[in-house]
């Protein structure tokens, strides 16, 4: 491929006989240097912030141990912490809402990058990016003054549906982990969808015209080919926005009813990690209540590792083509 | 085109004079509770502009901020929601080699805001009702305490929906404070603190996250400031006090349950449950946080010159803003703490 040449170019010179004079002179060893100082920049502050975490949450890992994290109290009247609930609720929510954006998002992406007409993808494409950048709280807010009503005026539709299983059992006060779940939903699909719609424009056209030569129908030329040389493109926005739903904190504390408990139902309220820290972290006094709050912050760096570790196997031991 | 060129001079060289005014500055910094905030930026623009060397800049971050901040010295004067703990107060004492003194600014209070359908007047609720519905057993509107107060009052069979603070505040505080008092079993189950493990019930982020979970949930109350609910038109019930009234809460009731309990002479005192005729029984302080001992003397002028002026015009502009006033003799009491700062 033609690039390459250029991978050669920006390489290092270290075989070629040239002076360190010159090699400066062309720029190579300055940018050398400066771009592996910002790469380590980047792991320098995860490192300290890992760090900076671990240590100001000692108070409580002496107390409690690894029992904090599969205890379900948290009183902070008397010094009791567990981090059960909040975990739980932290996945769920990320799980229902990656459950609903995916098929929509990369949906949407298909028809923005492959059949749409290209004035309007891009129309729609700005008003999508526009929509990623919506703050959380606004999101939160139309939450509790929108969704939450629309959800508990079709919640016997879905109770007519889904009734019979666990997890749309009990009263539905309209602030759940299942609204929680949908606010996610909206807030992640713009992610999916400009990102897929990039990956999938940036699919060579050599591709799309030898399917098509083979005799393919359009669909099935971006089903077939399209899809499968995008799919790691794909697989990494549904990374990024399993990242934003999993630390989320506004728009999922204003609707998730921050009760912290575990409940078989969706319809149940819950609470989530993110939202707890932003809650009580303000006025929180002493240091095992202060440390616990920490504590769940470092709970949320391994949780947020151990998940994206995991979602990163599965795209290796699935994916066998594709180059984006 | 000299004249724009004049008029840019004389712009510069003002504020070069303005630069050197800007030396002779005291700008004193505080942080804390976010509860009176709305009073305390109306009081520091208020009289920064009165005397402008003085600029005191305030971070509402939150009570356990402001205790936190004022002991570790990084503001020159705290403000909380409650008062200091014992423990808090010896802390402070151990790491800054002085005391911490208290002072009042204004009052505050809790109302318990609820949407029945169907039910548009204010309600009369006893502290037995309060803390049977926050503690999970009085799980029905149509309750005898709740019918017996309401007569007349058509209360529905539904099952009622708590709705609480999820965020530390002096508001859920103040609530609980008063909880624990009306109900032995509320003080040993749950206790006091900014953020409790509740027994039943919703958390809403901020008044604003209470009140609009209550307007979508049928059947529902929660609690909220006074001055939130006065300024969003809300419907609020009354509370019955230590002497049986029941009291719907105002800005004259509040102030009544101040002047109605002993002040002590650290001011470190909860109003909650207050005695004496009119006194509605949520209520509260809140203060600032200063330490006895200030070491800059321009400093500690103009703090004491701020306190001396707050109990007196500053008062005065507290009802326009919704905050209760403190009582005349908590005023008076006041003064002369003042100089207790040295």
């Amino acid at each position: 491929m033609a690039a390459s040449s250029t991978t050669n170019f920006s390489a290092r010179p270290s075989g070629r006989a040239s002076t360190f004079w010159q090699r400066l002179r062309s720029g190579d060893d300055i940018a050398y240097v400066i771009t592996l100082t910002c790469a380590l920049t980047i792991l320098a502050i995860t490192a300290l912030l890992v760090f900076e975490l671990y240590k100001n949450s000692a108070v409580p890992r002496h107390q409690f141990g690894w029992s904090f994290l599969v205890t379900t109290t948290w009183d902070p009247v008397a010094g009791q912490f567990g981090a059960l609930p909040f975990i739980y609720g932290t996945v769920v929510t990320s799980a229902l809402a990656l459950l609903m954006a995916i098929p929509l998002g990369v949906g949407a992406a298909i028809f923005l990058a492959e059949l749409a007409p290209l004035r309007i993808s891009n129309a729609l494409t700005f008003l999508i990016e526009l929509l990623a950048a919506v703050p959380s709280v606004i999101f939160g807010l139309l939450g509790i003054f929108v969704l939450v009503p629309a959800l508990v005026s079709i919640e016997p539709a879905i109770r007519s549906v889904l009734g019979w299983t666990p997890l749309f059992s009990g009263p539905f006060y309209g602030v759940s982990i299942f609204s929680a779940g949908v606010v996610l939903t909206v807030m992640i699909i713009p992610f999916i969808i400009s990102i897929s719609r990039e990956v999938i424009l940036a699919v060579p056209a050599e591709q799309r015209d030898g399917a098509l030569a083979l005799g393919a129908t359009k669909w099935e030329t971006t089903w077939n080919v399209v899809i499968p040389f995008a799919k790691k493109g794909i697989m990494g926005s549904i990374f990024l926005a399993l990242a934003r739903s999993l630390g989320e904190t506004m728009a999922v504390t204003m609707v998730i009813g921050n009760e912290p408990k575990i409940n078989q139902s969706l319809f149940a309220p819950g609470y989530s990690i993110a939202a707890v820290i932003a809650n009580e972290f303000a006025e929180a006094t002493g240091d095992l209540y202060l440390g616990a709050l920490i504590e769940l912050g470092l709970v949320l760096f391994g949780l947020t590792i151990i998940i994206n570790g995991l979602a990163r196997v599965l795209v290796l031991t699935t994916t066998k083509k594709g180059a984006i | 085109m000299t004249r724009r060129v004049f008029i840019v001079n004389a712009a510069l060289v003002a504020t070069l004079i303005g630069g050197v005014a800007c030396g002779q500055q005291v700008p004193i910094n505080a942080a804390g509770a976010t509860f009176p905030y709305p009073m305390y930026s109306k009081w520091f623009d208020e009289y920064h502009k009165k005397f402008p060397q003085i600029p005191i800049n305030y971070a509402s971050i939150g009570s356990g901020g402001g205790i936190a901040q004022v002991t570790a010295g990084t503001v020159d004067f705290g403000a909380s929601d409650g008062p200091m703990t014992d423990m808090q107060m010896k802390q402070f004492q151990d790491k800054r080699g002085s005391a911490i003194l208290h002072f009042p600014t204004v009052l505050g209070a809790d109302v318990p805001t609820y949407n029945i359908p169907g039910v548009a007047t204010a309600l009369n609720f006893t502290p037995e009702a309060l803390a049977g519905i926050f503690l999970g057993k009085i799980t029905k509107w149509d309750d005898p305490e709740l019918t017996k107060a309401n007569p007349g009052v058509k209360l529905p069979s539904s099952n009622i929906v708590v709705v609480h603070r999820s965020d530390g505040s002096g508001t859920t505080y103040v609530w609980v404070d008063y909880l624990c008092k009306v109900s032995k079993e509320w003080e040993t189950k749950v206790g006091r603190g900014t953020s409790v493990n509740w027994p039943v019930g919703l958390g809403g982020k901020g008044n604003e996250g209470v009140s609009g979970s209550i307007q979508q949930t049928a059947n529902s109350i929660g609690y909220v400031e006074l001055i939130y609910a006065v300024q969003n038109k809300m419907t609020y019930g009354k509370v019955k006090n230590a002497s049986g009234e029941f009291i719907q809460a105002s800005l004259a009731s509040v102030t009544a349950a101040a002047a109605g309990i002993p002040m002590p002479d650290d001011f470190r005192i909860s109003i909650t449950n207050a005695p004496g005729k009119g006194a509605y029984p949520i209520s509260s302080f809140t203060w600032l946080l200063i330490p006895s001992k200030i070491a800059d003397p321009t400093k500690k002028k103009a703090i004491k010159d701020f306190l001396a002026w707050m109990l007196a015009d500053g008062q005065k502009m507290t009802e326009a803003l919704s905050y209760a006033p403190l009582p005349q003799a908590v005023v008076a009491k006041e003064v002369k703490a003042i100089d207790k700062i040295q």
